[in-house]
């Protein structure tokens, strides 16, 4: 492979376009036209960010060596806690009046979410807890907190400037898909140009090492979970809009596929290694399979086995590749001489 | 790496116990029937299925895995056996052994996938519970069995005595499988050389291969076992309910990790008991029960129970924080 492509696209994202490639080549005989038909493009681009955004969410606790399990919790809370802002507009508010109160429930919603943030990365940074117990801790108790709240029924009818976030477009671009789109480029810039993110993808390699250079991991683990929490937030933004309502139990069967979503997409799930461009990659590969499977009259349960059985052959593959490794080099050996000194 | 070396502390089930025995003395003092025998023969039966599934996980928990795909594996298990029972009308030991069988080719093949993939243990059962339920889903079609045989809705019960009043004590199926699965669990792990082969594997996996444990073979029974166990907890769970819905176990997976957990079981592995496995279980019953007797709404009990595992994590953590202090090599 050209050292060119490997060095900016990465191996691992060579392998989901591979990935990608085959599936349309597969598709296309069984499905013809209609998998890339607009009417099929568009419902893909309206149901991918919700998952993907919540994968982002997961792949930045990941990352840091972590895991939070309690991302979908809080998604649903920070909507529960907008909508409750919405409703408490006055009657008949409009024009500016209306604009603050949604301007308000988004921000509740944020901070409802940094909360949460701040209780995990507290647990987990100051106190040491590991991250799964401490985030299944955080989960029952957030979700907890919103049926207690709401009793498990649904708040709902939300203003139209709300509705579009799920349902609208610019540009022909649908709004959901923008979103996805605008927090995955700035989580690429954050962790990758910026100090916080050398910080937190470096934690996911070796938090010793981190903390023996000076650097406050403790303070770090904070932020991390505090932003995995945002981007949970935008998450819950976007299914309260495309349902017009907001529940406790929203997306749960999420939970475990956004971890599939990020081991497929090349998130290391020991944490370290891993883009952006990747997750998104499998994101788009999740999709597509999901897609096939409803227009090929397939059961929506299938999907599920489908992604991952890929997740299980992805997996076998390498460990296949890693057996035959040996052998391979034995072969190529006297092609791999090494060069001649040079005068 | 040291593991949590707690020198002079007490150890997870005294303090476990001490948070137990304080939850008793108020509950009992507030409300007295909490402490009577129906009571407490109701709160082991609605834990039975729970119960069992934390005395599996723990033994795959301290040979340093996890598994996710038990209750996707318990699903298929009674779907099942329920069915061939409607079927065929097989009785009690037929379903048994395919219910069990089912439970442990499917923990075999996660055994097989762990110690073969390379991939953490949480990532393999994640994957292979999708498959599994994906599967159970479609070719089910989400539907439930509406009609069970007649003889599963008969009690299989020991010990049945009444009292002057005429209430009916016994000792149901769910509690007596309750009570053998944690014992075999507590026998496997103390007494057999595969328990401490499995302690050895989690405490340090790459000095258990060097010293020649077959550790490929170690993860296959592990995993059979959790298996094994799912698949006969199905059968007390569809008999307790008598119901079967494909979908009525998955997403519960997470209850029984907390359980296990809170009982001090190291996700790292390596450590882990029996008996705090039991206690971490009875915490979050007690709690449940405890709060239906207070007359709240059960709306709050999530809220509570993650209260509980928040507050026992932390504390947990906190009694280890000084590590951070003490020896910053253990960050």
């Amino acid at each position: 492979m050209p050292a060119f492509l490997l060095r900016h696209v990465g191996r691992t994202n060579l392998r989901l376009l591979a990935l990608l490639a085959l599936l349309c080549l597969a598709a296309a005989p069984l499905i013809g036209d209609r998998l890339f038909a607009p009417a099929g493009l568009r419902s893909m681009a309206y149901q991918l960010p919700e998952l993907g955004l919540l994968s982002l969410a997961m792949m930045v606790a990941l990352l840091s060596g972590g895991l939070d399990l309690s991302i979908i919790a809080t998604a649903n809370l920070a909507a529960l806690a907008a909508a409750a802002v919405l409703k408490s507009a006055p009657a008949g508010a409009d024009g500016l009046v209306l604009l603050a109160v949604e301007a308000g429930a988004l921000l509740a919603g944020l901070a409802t979410a940094a909360l949460v943030g701040l209780l995990n990365g507290t647990l987990i940074g100051y106190l040491r807890v590991s991250p799964i117990l401490a985030t299944l801790g955080t989960m029952t108790l957030v979700k907890g907190l919103a049926i207690g709240l709401t009793h498990g029924s649904v708040i709902s009818e939300f203003p139209p400037a709300i509705l579009f976030l799920g349902s609208g477009a610019v540009l022909g671009v649908p709004m959901p898909l923008l979103l996805l789109g605008l927090v995955a480029t700035a989580l690429g810039v954050l962790l990758t140009r910026t100090p916080f993110g050398v910080v937190l993808t470096l934690m996911g390699s070796n938090q010793q090492a981190v903390r023996f250079s000076g650097i406050d991991t403790r303070a770090a683990l904070l932020r991390v979970y505090v932003l995995a929490s945002l981007v949970a937030a935008t998450a819950g933004f976007v299914m309260m809009a495309r349902f017009n309502s907001a529940n406790a139990a929203y997306g749960e069967s999420y939970l475990l596929v956004t971890i599939l979503a990020c081991v497929l997409g090349g998130i290391s799930p020991s944490g370290g290694f891993g883009r952006v461009g990747g997750l998104v990659l499998a994101l788009v590969v999740l999709q597509l399979i999901s897609t096939a499977c409803v227009l090929l009259d397939f059961s929506q349960f299938l999907t599920l086995a489908v992604w991952g059985g890929i997740l299980l052959s992805v997996g076998m593959i390498a460990a296949v590749r890693d057996q035959l490794r040996p052998l391979l080099a034995g072969l190529r050996a006297p092609v791999l001489r090494p060069a001649p000194p040079r005068a | 790496m040291v593991k949590g070396s707690r020198g002079g502390r007490a150890p997870q089930e005294l303090w476990l116990g001490l948070v137990i025995l304080g939850m008793v003395v108020v509950l009992t003092a507030l409300r007295p029937n909490f402490l009577g025998v129906q009571n407490i023969l109701e709160m082991m039966n609605a834990t039975a299925f729970n119960g069992i599934l934390v005395s599996g996980l723990l033994v795959v928990l301290i040979a340093g895995g996890i598994d996710i795909s038990f209750a996707a594996v318990a699903s298929v298990a009674q779907y099942a056996a329920l069915t061939v029972a409607n079927a065929t009308g097989a009785g009690w030991g037929e379903i048994v052994a395919i219910a069990g069988g089912i439970g442990l080719g499917l923990g075999l093949v996660n055994g097989v996938l762990v110690s073969t993939l390379g991939i953490a243990s949480i990532i393999v059962t994640i994957a292979t519970q999708s498959v599994i339920y994906g599967i159970l889903l479609t070719v089910t079609r989400g539907q439930d069995i509406f009609t069970l045989p007649a003889w599963f809705g008969d009690p299989v019960d020991l010990f049945v005595t009444s009292d002057a009043k005429g209430n009916v004590y016994a000792v149901s199926l769910q509690i007596w499988a309750l009570v053998l699965a944690f014992l075999a669990a507590w026998f496997l792990l103390n007494r057999t050389r595969f328990g401490r082969q499995v302690f050895a594997l989690g405490g340090n996996p790459e000095a258990a291969r060097r010293v020649g444990f077959g550790t490929a073979r170690l993860n296959l029974l592990v995993y059979g076992y959790m298996g094994l166990v799912a698949g006969l907890a199905s059968l007390v769970q569809a008999q307790y309910t008598q119901s079967v819905s494909p979908t009525a176990l998955v997403g519960r997976e997470l209850e029984v990790v907390a359980a296990a957990v809170l009982g001090g079981a190291s996700l790292e592995g390596g450590h882990g008991s029996v008996l705090g496995a039991i206690l971490g279980l009875a915490l979050v019953v007690i709690m449940k029960n405890g709060l239906a007797l207070l007359g709240v709404s059960s709306y709050w009990s999530d809220f509570f129970t993650g209260l509980v595992i928040v507050a026992a994590v932390a504390g947990m953590a906190a009694r280890a924080r000084r590590r951070w202090h003490d020896s910053p090599g253990l960050a």
